[in-house]
């Protein structure tokens, strides 16, 4: 009835009895125009070469010249390169961890235990960037670093980590899991929740054993879940974190930890090349973009389970 | 013995299984829970025992000279401030924004709702980029301005998601037909009827973007020159990323204490700068966890 209703009211009447909502959902919409479709506007300086005095509109246009000048850049594949194989590794690594640790807090009876793990495991979620890298250069810390102390005591050579290229993408990916494993644990636990609780009478009845248990009723139950979570982190594969890369790079290990993001940013703000930086960045959306839209379209054909 | 109607005997293999559960789990108890303890046993240990890694689980050498240091730091005690500014104002307008938003859009007799959402969705999937962002700042004059950090990302998409399905799921719409019939204004709704009932929801909302506020670094970065509006996450950049202790206040030490004593400063600082989230985590996880599941389960 009241779709009905909602239907026949149309726009005018809306705005008539609603005027006031309206008043109220413009400071934000207004928000949204200025700070996230604006810029999207400004993108067009990816086709042109930008001038402060003639403005972003003044400059001159130049077709895809900074692409071009991207492509051909040695840098071009080595950034490819870096953010491809981060992201697949975090992927690889950090995908399966949370939904193991979530199909193993469900098998805990100890409601003690099953809190404290939970409260503890998520705890990292809360820790900023910065302070997640300190920590993680203290630890790695060439001479006074726990892990070189350690080392030490074992009988083993200290090592530089953060100035080690090929460490680089091991120390970001385990670091992001131990900040992150808990809280993306919380969704497959929702999800455990939320099983049918006649299938487990019926595995208890035909007499499966706990791991069976799990891998025929639990996976299962949970599965349209992890796809939804599946493609949202490859749809994403692109869209890899600046802050924390950033924030642990050096000029030891710069040529595997430079990725679009960082790059846009060090030839964008800090060389002032706004063009060219707005370029490698357009570049980068788009290819997410399409990504995000084939894995969904992947998804629904095969699994039936999309994000929209 | 064994009541056969609500547990049948576990067999062999099974306990096994949950022995090797119970292992698992203990272990990433401890990987996880290790390096906060080292880390807070190092700010309270004394700098030497800090520099000579002697510190493995408790305090050694107890001593609380590392947060003298550091609350006699001017550069320091600025950035609190600042950040402890930030978050509240920052707070503030978030919520108010987004609550703006997100209640009309649960209207179902609110012409153009799909459309704006669709307009507001848009904006997690494809942005401009950083660039064209910074110019848009640039160009308000907002550059070296405190707004810089309050505005510019003051709505999330996600807690927009998160504060509509709330409304629609939590304030009948028939509730707001009916004030409406009485001539009940909707502003006058919204404030005698739909915030007192949202108090949850706020809740959430207040926590994720205080903890967002208090942790983030990168708008500061990009767009505050002038030192003294830094908030502490730059502070702590600063000193333990860039390593430029702030050594004006220990001139007077000799090379090695100064050096130890800034060692033992990096361990008191993430801890001062972790606390104040981490203290107040234990009693607000529910609602955090509530806020992210609703969010998954209408988004």
């Amino acid at each position: 009835m009241l779709e009905a209703a909602t239907k026949g009211l149309g726009a005018r009447r809306s705005f008539a009895r609603h005027w006031q909502l309206y008043l109220i959902v413009a400071p934000p919409l207004l928000f949204f125009l200025i700070f996230k479709y604006y810029p999207m506007l400004n993108a067009v300086l990816a086709f042109k070469d930008y001038y402060v005095t003639k403005g972003i509109w003044g400059s001159p246009w130049v077709g895809f010249k900074n692409f071009e000048m991207f492509f051909e850049n040695p840098v071009f594949w080595t950034l490819i390169k870096n953010t491809l194989f981060i992201s697949f590794y975090l992927l690889l690594a950090g995908f399966p961890i949370p939904i193991a640790l979530a199909l193993m807090l469900n098998e805990i009876r100890s409601r003690k235990f099953k809190r404290a793990v939970q409260l503890i495991t998520f705890a990292p979620y809360f820790i900023s960037t910065v302070v997640m890298v300190s920590i993680i250069m203290l630890f790695l810390a060439p001479r006074l670093g726990f892990v070189n102390v350690a080392l030490g005591h074992l009988g083993l050579e200290p090592m530089n980590f953060l100035g080690n290229p090929g460490m680089f993408s091991s120390i970001y990916v385990w670091s992001e899991i131990w900040q992150t494993a808990g809280y993306s644990a919380v969704i497959y636990l929702a999800a455990l929740s939320a099983v049918d609780p006649t299938l487990y009478e019926a595995a208890k009845v035909d007499g499966a054993s706990r791991f069976q248990k799990i891998w025929n009723v639990d996976l299962p139950g949970i599965l349209p879940t992890i796809t939804i979570i599946l493609i949202l982190n490859v749809g994403n594969v692109m869209a890899i974190g600046f802050e924390k890369i950033y924030l642990l790079q050096n000029n030891l290990n710069i040529s595997s930890s430079e990725i679009i993001a960082t790059y846009v940013y060090r030839i964008g703000l800090l060389n002032a090349n706004y063009s060219f930086a707005t370029a490698v960045g357009l570049f980068n959306s788009v290819i997410n973009l399409i990504l995000l839209f084939s894995v969904n379209a992947l998804a629904k054909r095969f699994s039936n389970s999309s994000i929209w | 013995m064994i009541n056969a109607t609500t547990r049948i005997k576990e067999s062999a293999g099974d306990r096994l299984f949950l022995i090797v559960v119970y292992a698992v789990l203990s272990v990433v108890l401890v990987a996880v829970l290790y390096p906060l303890i080292y880390i807070f046993s190092s700010s309270l240990s004394s700098p030497s025992a800090v520099s000579a890694g002697r510190v493995w689980l408790w305090p050694v050498d107890f001593s609380i000279k590392g947060y003298e240091t550091l609350f006699k730091n001017p550069q320091i005690l600025t950035g609190y401030g600042n950040s402890l500014f930030y978050t509240a104002a920052g707070t503030l307008i978030s919520v108010t924004l987004t609550v703006m938003l997100a209640y009309p859009l649960s209207r179902r007799t609110f012409f153009g709702r799909n459309a704006i959402m669709m307009i507001v969705t848009f904006t997690m999937l494809f942005s401009g980029g950083l660039i064209p962002t910074y110019m848009v700042v640039k160009a308000l004059g907002l550059i070296d301005s405190r707004w810089a950090l309050l505005i510019p990302n003051a709505i999330w998409v996600w807690q927009v998601i998160i504060a509509r399905s709330f409304f629609q799921s939590s304030i009948p719409e028939e509730l707001a037909e009916a004030s409406d019939m009485d001539g009940c204004s909707d502003l006058r709704f919204m404030r005698s009827v739909v915030l007192p009932l949202s108090k949850p929801i706020i809740a959430v909302l207040v926590l994720m973007y205080a903890v967002g506020q208090w942790n983030a670094y990168f708008d500061a970065l990009i767009y505050l020159k002038t030192a003294d509006k830094y908030p502490l996450q730059l502070i702590l950049r600063s000193i333990i990323i860039q390593n430029n202790s702030g050594s004006s206040l220990m001139d007077a030490m000799k090379q090695v204490e100064r050096q130890q004593l800034a060692e033992l400063l990096k361990y008191s600082l993430i801890v001062v700068a972790t606390l104040p989230v981490l203290l107040i985590y234990p009693f607000v996880q529910r609602h955090f966890v509530q806020g992210m599941l609703v969010g998954s389960v209408k988004g």
